[in-house]
Parts: structure tokens; C-alpha cells; sequence
């Protein structure tokens, strides 16, 4: 049996894992002989991790996702600096840019995404390059870039106030740049954040010494100057640090002839209208999900492994609930499934039987809105309250019945917990005093009543604290009560 | 009738492994001073004196004639037994006869039964309970530090911890006493469940069950990204790092969070605590073992260890809480299917050469590494499975996983011969039972939690018509064919032989006597040389590998071998409960603990159990694909709503274990036993 040839057309956390998933799955290459073209010169690296990188927490080397002998130990043709001229469809063949050529049987688009850069005056130079002093944060070159211009105490404007916008803008002000958000919108994160979210964010953030421009367009970049905003103020910034989002890589797929529309179009199976052409990942556009995190695209590598490499035909992707975390130090901000829904405000005729629980305590910097339908999670925002941000997102992912103290789920486990330690007097005679030795609070009254005045005259009647001995202070109190209770004193 | 001694004897407690010191008089129980227990003892350590005079001890041989267990004269059993086992080793080949030992037993039972099995049944056929306990930390632990000793330091350094990481581990009520060397440590306590341990803890971390490595993966995560890497000593004392890390980097707290339940705060929290932290440990037990992934969860923990620069420095480390008294010990002589005394691998030519010359038998005639546990015992009475089964200190009716079909491998045997001392679950469906000594009434050494061996004098006469295994084990072999002095039945004999036995391996033992252990030494294994002083602390200067280093394991996340389904939608967890031991056949029998907790129950969230239309106080029908547990509902508030908890210490239709899933690690063959789909309904 000869190996079907599988080439993937990039070489970023989609392609990687494909190749790693693959390889897991037809661990000899029996069944896949594989190829993977990157045009970037360095193995794969995590892209997740960039904001992490920018915030100095870890180094270039530790978001590498393989090591130089990764491919070569899996048997995989990896071909890094590789830069791919056209897919041809007819011939099954892709065409390098030096003119070369590389067969496959099955081909997998996972080109990714490129950040987008608003046609603000400016930002790039005339050769259609970014101008100097402007940085895209989209890949570990951008991330290289930006740490190289950065001096603490000097400005950074950061147009974008978006997930990555603000990551960034956190990493830099952990940094010592004096960072200043432009936004055009009046609200940050609107995709995923309503109006109480936004703002207990923005205090938030500000707390931390970013700066913010809500609400206003940037209309030019005065290299060394900053930016100047549409209502004529400036922003000063020795670097501007573009994150005003991505756009799908799309060209080849679309020069192919394949199906694209903001991404490329892909069935349950990750097929394009070729069926010999699957795409996965940032570029590609499956109606169960949105684009831009590694979450998805990890969960269509894994069903298209599956299909490649035959072990399991019917594997297909339905789609991956999406749950926004920002990872900024001190700020704990997560978002998930329908966060706008909001029966008060909305046009809503009543027939949506949508429940909405909202917490708001913008003094400590926490909002909480949990949306629920039928019973399940369906939606909810969570800030400043981790442990309730975990709960759900548990309960969202697996569709588990919401328990019925909704407060008290939103207050995470700070409710039933921080219930204050009641005294031993107050508890009842069934309680158990020493877990050890099985000896309620009843026992332990019975023995005292029967002479045994103190802890070491309890502990041999009733074994009490004989075992760990954590129970030492509680008996002892219990003496103490009884000594205060007895008529007389 | 019992005769009793007059006089107090010094002794330790018969149930888990922390050997908590007692003193015994007749059958009364009174703590002493013993630096594990310090002088504590749980109820159960209080009651132990009762199950020497209680009225269901077995003090005669039974064989089952027509269908019924009656009793019989020693004779008459061991010449039945011995001639089926001739008559079906004949018929079959010796491999149809299988052994299942138990990690109660002494350290010279354990390992002659293990020289039982290939010398005088030559069969492959054995293993024990043990792997259902200890077998992933011991790989694990082989595989980081070239050497499994559950904890490579005395419990008393634990008293020093300012963070103790415990994962998967419930001692407030397994071995409590063992709480009081963690007093004055900052707790951080892994477990699903808020258990009396996670009450005490500084920070409870509460993973979803069977996801214990992607958290250890996401605080490997916080431990990096945040600047606590032990850089220095990575680079002197380990290897493997780099593997370790690219796994872990894809593991960043947030991701991790969305897998476990465990939010990202908190794992950065457990990081900067333990990094924190002068002196610092991280001990994993059953709740992270006992997976069908339960190595590599162990391993994931070990990592987390290594880049702290926790293992091999004086006043931090690593360990596992080993379960069973002579968890240890019964790991390391031979009652395990792959190997030899002295922990040496039976599929090692050097180590079969060593042994069969210590036991006077040609090599080629030791058998070859046979069936793990749960194999074993999903074999018996099947075409290619033996059809004989000698059972020793194990009642795998109750405690094996799946347990009702274990039960009717059990049945399908042609013969089922058990030793205990009461008539367990298992031993009432067995051909023959042979009544044996227990704990106080023979000499016998254990290893307990941290390594160390101990002596345990008898105390008192056993009854008349109990012997004691060893004697068992000889006039079974002497019937098979084999010199009678070839198999001892003095315990100090057999320790003797089992020292030299273990000469030279990873657990040696040679060094150590009765005379030593009787004088009071406190020796820790290896013990080398008669002069040797022990090895408290093995890996101060170097692990056992034979670069010296430690290593770190390349392991990720799978999950749940049966993630739960709209079928069964719920997640099943098993355990412990302070008042009874493993199966139960020991502690049910003692009036006081019985009383305590008397039957099955099921802990379930108040608003789980209404969904089922269930009741607190009221019955419950757990299912899953495997079979289905009456018990009766304790609503817990802190439960997760899709997590129920079942301990596993009652019979019948009370069985835990008849939900559990035997899915296996590909290393250890650890079964499945802390997650399992199920369902809740009420009992028709």
C-alpha cells in the first residue's frame, strides 16, 4: 500500500498540530506520507503565548512548539522559508516560488491569518511596508520588533482596544511604557462584553496606568510624533502598536478558484468545494464557529487527522463554543456564548424564556452576568470572580443543569465557604468534634457531665483528639463552654 | 479459646501504611509513641484488638462439599488442594494455576509466595492487590528517579513543609494521624470532592475528576511563565526538561482552567505558593493513581516537582502516600507478575540467575512475566486462563474493579482456594479456605509509608486450629514435590533468606536482621551491609538512574477513559471513609466502626439528587454500564453538581466496584477506579 501524499500549506499552530496529530495517528507513515510548507524560517511557535512573551514572562525559545529535529524524527518533509506560488487544482500540485512543484493526494490550506492594518495616514510607507515606529502584534518577529523599540517611561499608543489590543497594552504597562489605548468604539471588547462589563474593565485597566481613547477614529501617524485623533488631540507615541484585528489568508485558496468569503469556506468534514482540499484553522470559515483562536483550529485538526489517516472516517467538526479569557496579570476576564442577550433591553416578545443573573460591584472591579436557558449555561461574563469564571465555563462546556442558587454560583465558592466558623457552643450535639474517633459534640458533653473536666481527662474517655490531634483546640473550647454554662459561674 | 499474653507488646496497627505504633495487651489496644503517629491513633488503630477475639474468626479449614463450605481437618484440605492443583496442572499446564497475594501481608509472606508461585507451582501466573494501589506512582517514580520508594524521606521531615501539595489524597480520613506532620504547612489539597483534608487546606484546588494532569500541566504552566523555574537545578539534576515543557507550554492556566474547573488564578496561586516556599513537598495518592492514564498523571506531578527543585533536597521532596500496611514492602519481593525480590525484573537473565541461585533452582525453570491484576483476573475460567486460583489477603469480590464480572471469573473457576482469617466475599465462594494467623499472632516485618522496616512481634497465641501461612505455603509445596526445608516457616528464616535474596537489587534488604529491628534502629531501605545505618533519604546526592539524574517526563492530557454521555451523564468517583479499610471484610466485623458507617451511600449535590427525584437519607440506584449500586443519598452541598462519590467498603449490591472501569494504563495496568459514567435513579 503506497501512502496517500498529504501536503499542508503552512506551517503555524494549526499545520503543526495537524502534522503532530497525524503522526500520532500513523506513527510509521504508512498510511500518510507528509509534507508541510512554511514560509517563516523558525520551527513553529505558539502564538498564544505571544502576550506572555511581550509581558516578560516567557522567552523566544519557550513558545517554540517543536524542536529542529522534530520532523525529521516523525518522518515529515518539512520545508521552512517556503513560499508557495499557486495551488493547481487540475494537476493536484502545488508550485513553489522557486519554481519547483510538490504533489499531493490530499491538501490542506492552514495558511492562517495576517494582521489588518486600518487605512489610517501614515501607518505604512509608501512601498506599502509599516512605517517606522509601527509594529502589527500578530507573530514572534512583531513581538521581537516591539520589545527592540520599547524604553520604559516612554509612550506607546496601541490602536485597538480588542483582546490582543489590550494584552498588549497590559504587557507593555507591565513593562514600564506609558501605554494609551485608541478605540473607536465607546465600549471595549464590545464583541464579547456588555455596557457594565466595558466599563469595570476599562477602571480596571486603568488602575493599572493604561490610558485610554474611546469612542474616536485615529486619522494619521506622524512618525516620531504619535497619532492625532479625529477630534485633533494627540496621542504622543514613539511606537504605535497596530491590533485593530486579523484577516484570513486567503489569497491562494481564492486564486484556486476554491469557495472563500471572509474565510475559506469548509463543510463538517474541513472540505472546501474541492473535496481534495481541506482548510483548517484561521483562514478557513466554518459556519459552528469564529475565527482567531487556537481552540478550533485544534479541534479540526484532530477530525481531520482522523479522515486523512482513515482511523476514524466518521469523524466530523461541529463547531467549538467559543470562551474568550483575557490574559493580562491581575486582570481575570472571561466571556462566553451569548454575553449581549438581555431580556430587559432587548426587543424581546416575551416567548424567550431567557433568564439573566446579573452582579455588579464596580468598587472591587467585579461584574458577573450569567445568562441561562432551559436550565443550561448559554452565556455569561465573568469578572473578578475566577472561581465563578471556571464553574460555568465547566458548566457551559458540558451542558451541565445550572444549580438552582444562581447568586450563589456567581459569587463562586466565597458564599458557601467564607461562612463564618460558627463557635462550639452553637453547634449541635450530633456534630462531629473528633473525625478521627467518631466523637460528637454530644459524647464529649455526656463525658464531661460524668467528671472529665478537661481535654487530656476527655481524651481518655472518649478518645477525643487521639488521632491527629487537630480537634485539640475545639475540645478545649468545649470545656471552656461547659465551664461557663454550669450553674453558678 | 484465645490465650492471651499478660504482658504489653509493642507493636503497629494491622490496617494502612503509616504502621502507627501501638502497644497491645490481650486485645487491648493503647497507643504509644512512634515518630509516624506520634502517639495518635485513628478509631479504627482504637478497635483493632477486636478483630482477635471476634466471634466470626475463622479457626477451621473449610472445603465445600455439595455445593457448602464445611469444615475440615488441615489435613484433609491441604491433601484436596494439592491434588488439584497436581490434577490441574496435569491436565492444563502449570500456568492454569494462578496466585493473587495482597499488600497486607508481611514482607516474608509476600515473598514466599512469590518463590511459592515459581518454584512450586512454576507459574507465571501471579500478582496482587497491590497494583490496584501503588502500581502507577511505583512506574512513575521508577521512571523519574530510577527508584519507587513511596516517600524517599522520613513522614517527620514533612513537619518542617511550609507547602505541602497533596493531590488525590484524603489522609484526614485514610491515615490521620499522618495530619499532624502537615499542621504547620500551607495545605494545598487536589481532590473533586471537599473532603475533611481539603477543609484544612490554605487552597483547594478541585479539578474535575480524571483531569489531575492537565492541571499539573497548567501550574508546570504558572511556574514558568512566572518566573519560578529552579533553573540551576534543572540543569544540574535532571534531564528530559525541554520535551516536558512543550507539552506544558500549551497547557497556559487559561486552557488548563476550561479542561479542569480549576481556574487560572488559583493554579498561579498553587505555583507562587509553592515556590514560595523555603521548604516545600508534593505528594500525590489513589485520587491521581488510579486512572487508566494514572502514570503519566503521577509523572505530570513529578514534573511539577522537578521544576520547583523540590526531589533529592534536604527538607523539600516528592512522594506517594502508599495505601496498604505493607504497601511497600509487598511491592518489592516478588508477588508481582514482572518480578523478583528485591525489585529486580523478572525478565532480567542477571536477576533470574541471581535468584534461582539463592533458591537452588536451575533459572530456564523460573517462569517469564505473567498477567497484571486486573488481567489475571478478567482470565480465570476462560479457555486461555487458569482454572485455579490460590487467593492470599485479598477480597477482590469487593475491591476489584468491575466487580461483578470479576465475581463470576471467580465462579467460573474450577478451584478457588483462599487464606484469611475471616470468611471474607471471596473466601465464601471458594473450594477450600484455609483459617491463617493474623497480625499480632506471628513475627512478621512490614514496610511502612517512608520505607522503613518494622518489626511486629507476636503478641499473642493465635487460636488453636489457625496457622500460619508460611506453614501453609511449606505443606503445600512439600505436597507438590519440593523439599520441605526449601520453604521456611520461621518468619526470621525467611526474612533471612529474603534479605539475601534481595542483595544487590533497588530494594536491598541484606543488611537488615531481626536483631537490628528488635534493637530499635529505625532502618529505611536500601540497607546494603549489616553495618549499613540505612538510606532515609536515598537521592540527596543523586537519583538512581545511572547518570545520577532525575527525570522528567514527556506527558499530556486524555482524559477519562468513559467521559459521561447523555446516557450517563454523570461522573462516579470511589474512596474511603475514615471508619473502615479497603474491602471492609476486616472493619465491618468490628461492631464500633460498623456502627459508625454502617452501609453504602452516595454523595450527590442537593440539586443532582432532586433532578433524579431522590431524597436525602432516601435510596439511590447508581448505574453504569458495568452494573448498578444500591446505597442510600447524602446531599453534600459542595459537590460538584455532575460528580457523585461512592466509598467502596460494603458488599452485595452495596459494591462500588460494581460501576468501576477496568481500562488500564499501558505501564502500570492501574484500572480506571476514580472516574466512570453513571446515572442516578431510584431503586424499583
Amino acid at each position: 500500500m503506497t501512502p496517500r501524499r498529504v501536503v499542508i500549506l503552512g506551517y503555524g499552530m494549526a499545520g503543526a498540530r495537524l502534522a503532530e496529530d497525524i503522526r500520532r495517528a500513523d506513527p510509521s507513515g504508512e498510511r500518510v506520507a507528509l509534507t508541510v510548507l512554511g514560509d517563516e524560517p523558525h520551527p513553529a511557535y505558539n502564538r498564544v503565548l505571544l502576550s506572555t512573551v511581550l509581558a516578560g514572562g516567557l522567552d523566544t525559545p519557550s513558545v517554540a512548539l517543536h524542536d529542529e529535529h522534530w520532523a525529521d524524527n516523525l518522518g515529515v518533509d518539512l520545508r521552512r522559508n517556503t513560499v508557495v506560488a499557486k495551488i493547481d487544482r487540475a494537476a493536484r500540485k502545488v508550485h513553489l516560488a522557486d519554481d519547483s512543484t510538490v504533489d499531493y493526494d490530499a491538501l490542506v490550506v492552514a495558511t492562517g491569518s495576517r494582521a489588518w492594518v486600518p487605512p489610517i495616514d501614515g501607518l505604512r510607507a509608501e512601498d506599502g511596508a509599516l512605517a517606522p515606529g509601527v509594529a502589527t502584534f500578530r507573530t514572534l518577529a512583531d513581538c521581537a520588533h516591539i520589545l527592540d523599540q520599547i524604553r520604559p517611561g516612554a509612550p506607546v499608543a496601541v490602536l485597538g482596544g480588542g483582546l490582543l489590543g489590550l494584552e498588549a497594552a497590559r504587557g507593555l504597562v507591565g513593562r514600564g511604557s506609558l501605554v494609551t489605548v485608541v478605540h473607536p468604539r465607546k465600549r471595549l471588547m464590545e464583541r464579547q462584553l456588555d455596557s457594565g462589563a466595558g466599563r469595570v474593565l476599562l477602571d480596571s485597566l486603568r488602575g493599572k496606568g493604561i490610558e485610554f481613547r474611546l469612542g474616536i477614529e485615529a486619522t494619521r501617524y506622524l512618525p516620531g510624533d504619535g497619532l492625532k485623533l479625529a477630534d485633533g488631540s494627540a496621542v504622543p507615541a514613539d511606537l504605535v502598536v497596530v491590533a485593530t484585528g486579523v484577516r484570513a489568508e486567503t489569497e491562494l485558496a481564492a486564486e484556486a478558484g476554491l469557495a472563500v468569503d471572509r474565510g475559506i469556506v469548509i463543510d463538517d468534514s474541513l472540505r472546501t468545494n474541492d473535496p481534495r482540499i481541506h482548510a483548517i484553522g484561521d483562514c478557513a470559515q466554518h459556519p459552528g464557529t469564529v475565527s482567531g483562536l487556537v481552540a478550533p483550529a485544534w479541534e479540526q485538526a484532530a477530525v481531520l487527522a482522523a479522515l486523512l489517516t482513515g482511523t476514524d472516517p466518521a469523524a466530523r467538526y461541529h463547531g467549538t463554543a467559543v470562551v474568550t479569557r483575557l490574559k493580562a496579570r491581575d486582570i481575570d476576564l472571561a466571556a462566553l456564548g451569548e454575553t449581549h442577550l438581555d431580556p430587559d433591553t432587548d426587543d424581546s416578545d416575551g416567548s424567550d424564556d431567557v433568564e439573566v443573573v446579573r452582579m455588579a460591584d464596580p468598587a472591587r472591579g467585579r461584574y458577573a452576568k450569567l445568562v441561562v436557558r432551559n436550565d443550561k449555561v448559554v452565556g455569561a461574563i465573568l469578572f473578578g470572580v475566577p472561581d465563578a469564571a471556571a464553574t460555568i465555563t465547566q458548566l457551559y462546556d458540558r451542558g451541565t443543569p445550572v444549580p438552582e442558587d444562581r447568586l450563589a454560583l456567581l459569587l463562586g465558592r466565597a458564599l458557601p465557604e467564607g461562612a463564618a466558623a460558627t463557635g462550639v457552643g452553637d453547634l449541635p450535639a450530633g456534630a462531629l468534634i473528633c473525625r478521627c474517633n467518631s466523637i460528637s459534640k454530644g459524647k464529649l458533653v455526656s463525658a464531661w457531665r460524668e467528671g472529665a473536666r478537661d481535654v487530656p481527662a476527655l481524651a481518655k474517655a472518649t478518645r477525643a483528639t487521639t488521632g491527629c490531634g487537630g480537634c485539640r483546640d475545639a475540645v478545649s473550647d468545649l470545656t471552656a463552654w461547659l465551664r461557663a454554662a454550669e450553674p453558678g459561674q | 479459646m484465645t490465650s492471651t499474653a499478660v504482658r504489653a507488646v509493642d507493636t503497629h496497627c494491622p490496617y494502612c501504611a503509616l504502621q502507627c505504633g501501638m502497644s497491645l495487651t490481650g486485645n487491648e489496644v493503647q497507643p504509644r509513641e512512634f515518630p509516624t503517629n506520634r502517639g495518635g491513633l485513628c478509631q479504627k488503630g482504637w478497635t483493632a484488638g477486636e478483630l482477635l477475639t471476634n466471634r466470626t474468626r475463622l479457626t477451621t479449614p473449610l472445603l465445600r462439599v455439595d455445593g457448602e463450605l464445611r469444615p475440615a481437618s488441615w489435613g484433609e484440605a491441604l491433601d484436596f488442594t494439592a491434588r488439584r492443583i497436581a490434577e490441574i496442572q496435569a491436565a492444563h499446564g502449570r500456568d492454569a494455576v494462578a496466585v493473587f497475594g495482597g499488600g497486607g501481608l508481611t514482607n516474608e509472606k509476600a515473598y514466599l509466595l512469590g518463590k511459592f508461585a515459581r518454584v512450586a507451582l512454576g507459574t507465571a501466573q501471579i500478582d496482587y492487590n497491590g497494583r490496584f494501589c501503588m502500581s502507577s506512582a511505583a512506574a512513575a517514580g521508577i521512571a523519574a528517579f530510577g527508584m519507587d520508594r513511596g516517600m524517599p524521606f522520613p513522614v517527620t521531615d514533612l513537619d518542617e513543609a511550609d507547602v505541602v501539595l497533596l493531590a488525590g489524597g484524603n489522609p484526614a480520613e485514610t491515615m490521620p494521624p499522618f495530619v499532624s506532620h502537615l499542621s504547620d504547612a500551607r495545605l494545598i489539597v487536589v481532590d473533586p470532592r471537599r473532603t475533611p483534608t481539603a477543609e484544612r487546606a490554605a487552597l483547594h484546588l478541585r479539578p474535575a475528576p480524571g483531569t489531575d494532569l492537565a492541571l499539573s500541566l497548567g501550574i508546570l504552566h504558572a511556574v514558568v511563565a512566572d518566573g519560578h523555574l529552579a533553573t540551576d537545578y534543572v540543569s544540574r539534576r535532571t534531564n528530559g526538561f525541554d520535551e516536558a515543557w512543550r507539552i506544558a507550554a500549551a497547557w497556559w492556566p487559561e486552557r488548563a482552567e476550561r479542561v479542569t474547573g480549576v481556574s487560572a488564578t488559583d493554579q498561579r496561586r498553587a505555583a507562587a505558593l509553592l515556590a514560595s516556599a523555603r521548604n516545600a513537598y508534593i505528594l500525590t495518592a489513589r485520587g491521581s493513581e488510579q486512572h487508566a492514564s494514572g502514570v503519566a498523571m503521577v509523572g505530570g506531578w513529578i514534573n511539577l516537582a522537578l521544576a520547583l527543585g523540590l526531589p533529592g533536597r534536604e527538607g523539600s521532596g516528592f512522594g506517594c502516600l502508599t495505601g496498604q500496611g505493607n504497601g511497600q514492602g509487598g511491592r518489592e519481593h516478588g508477588q508481582k507478575a514482572d518480578q523478583l525480590p528485591g525489585y529486580r525484573k523478572i525478565s532480567d537473565p542477571a536477576a533470574r540467575e541471581f535468584v534461582a541461585g539463592v533458591w537452588g533452582v536451575d533459572p530456564d525453570s523460573l517462569p517469564g512475566p505473567g498477567r497484571s491484576a486486573y488481567e489475571l483476573l478478567d482470565a480465570l475460567g476462560t479457555p486461555a486462563g487458569p482454572r485455579a486460583l490460590l487467593l492470599f489477603g485479598s477480597n477482590p469480590v469487593v475491591s476489584a474493579p468491575r466487580a461483578g464480572h470479576v465475581t463470576d471469573r471467580l465462579d467460573a473457576l474450577d478451584l478457588l482456594v483462599t487464606a484469611d482469617f475471616v470468611l471474607s466475599e471471596t473466601a465464601s465462594r471458594a473450594d477450600v479456605v484455609f483459617p491463617v494467623t493474623q497480625w499480632a499472632e506471628e513475627d512478621g516485618t512490614m514496610t511502612n509509608l517512608e520505607g522503613r522496616i518494622l518489626l511486629r512481634r507476636r503478641a499473642i497465641t493465635p487460636p488453636e486450629g489457625v496457622r500460619c501461612d508460611l506453614e501453609l505455603l511449606r505443606d503445600l509445596a512439600v505436597r507438590l514435590g519440593q523439599p520441605a526445608d526449601r520453604f521456611p516457616v520461621d518468619p526470621e528464616t525467611v526474612f533471612a533468606e529474603l534479605g539475601a535474596a534481595s542483595r544487590g537489587g533497588i530494594a536491598d534488604y541484606s543488611g537488615i536482621s531481626y536483631d537490628r529491628l528488635s534493637a530499635g534502629e529505625a532502618l529505611h531501605w536500601p540497607v546494603p551491609a549489616p553495618g549499613h545505618p540505612g538510606t532515609p533519604r536515598p537521592f540527596l546526592d543523586h537519583f538512581a538512574h545511572p547518570d545520577g539524574r532525575a527525570r522528567f517526563a514527556a506527558v499530556d492530557h486524555t482524559g477519562p477513559a468513559e467521559p459521561p454521555d447523555a446516557e450517563f451523564p454523570l461522573q462516579a468517583t470511589t474512596g474511603r471513609v475514615l471508619q473502615h479499610y479497603q474491602s471492609g471484610a476486616q472493619t465491618r466485623r468490628v461492631p464500633e466502626l460498623l456502627a459508625a458507617v454502617p452501609e453504602a451511600y452516595v454523595e450527590v449535590h442537593p440539586d443532582t439528587a432532586a433532578r433524579a427525584g431522590l431524597t436525602d437519607g432516601g435510596p439511590a440506584l447508581v448505574s453504569s454500564r458495568r452494573g448498578e449500586v444500591r446505597a442510600t443519598v447524602r446531599c453534600v452541598d459542595s459537590m460538584r453538581p455532575d460528580v457523585v462519590f461512592l466509598p467502596f467498603h460494603f458488599p452485595g449490591a452495596q459494591r462500588a466496584n460494581l460501576l468501576t472501569n477496568p481500562a488500564l494504563d499501558p505501564t502500570s495496568r492501574m484500572p480506571e477506579f476514580k472516574v466512570c459514567a453513571v446515572k442516578l435513579g431510584r431503586p424499583e
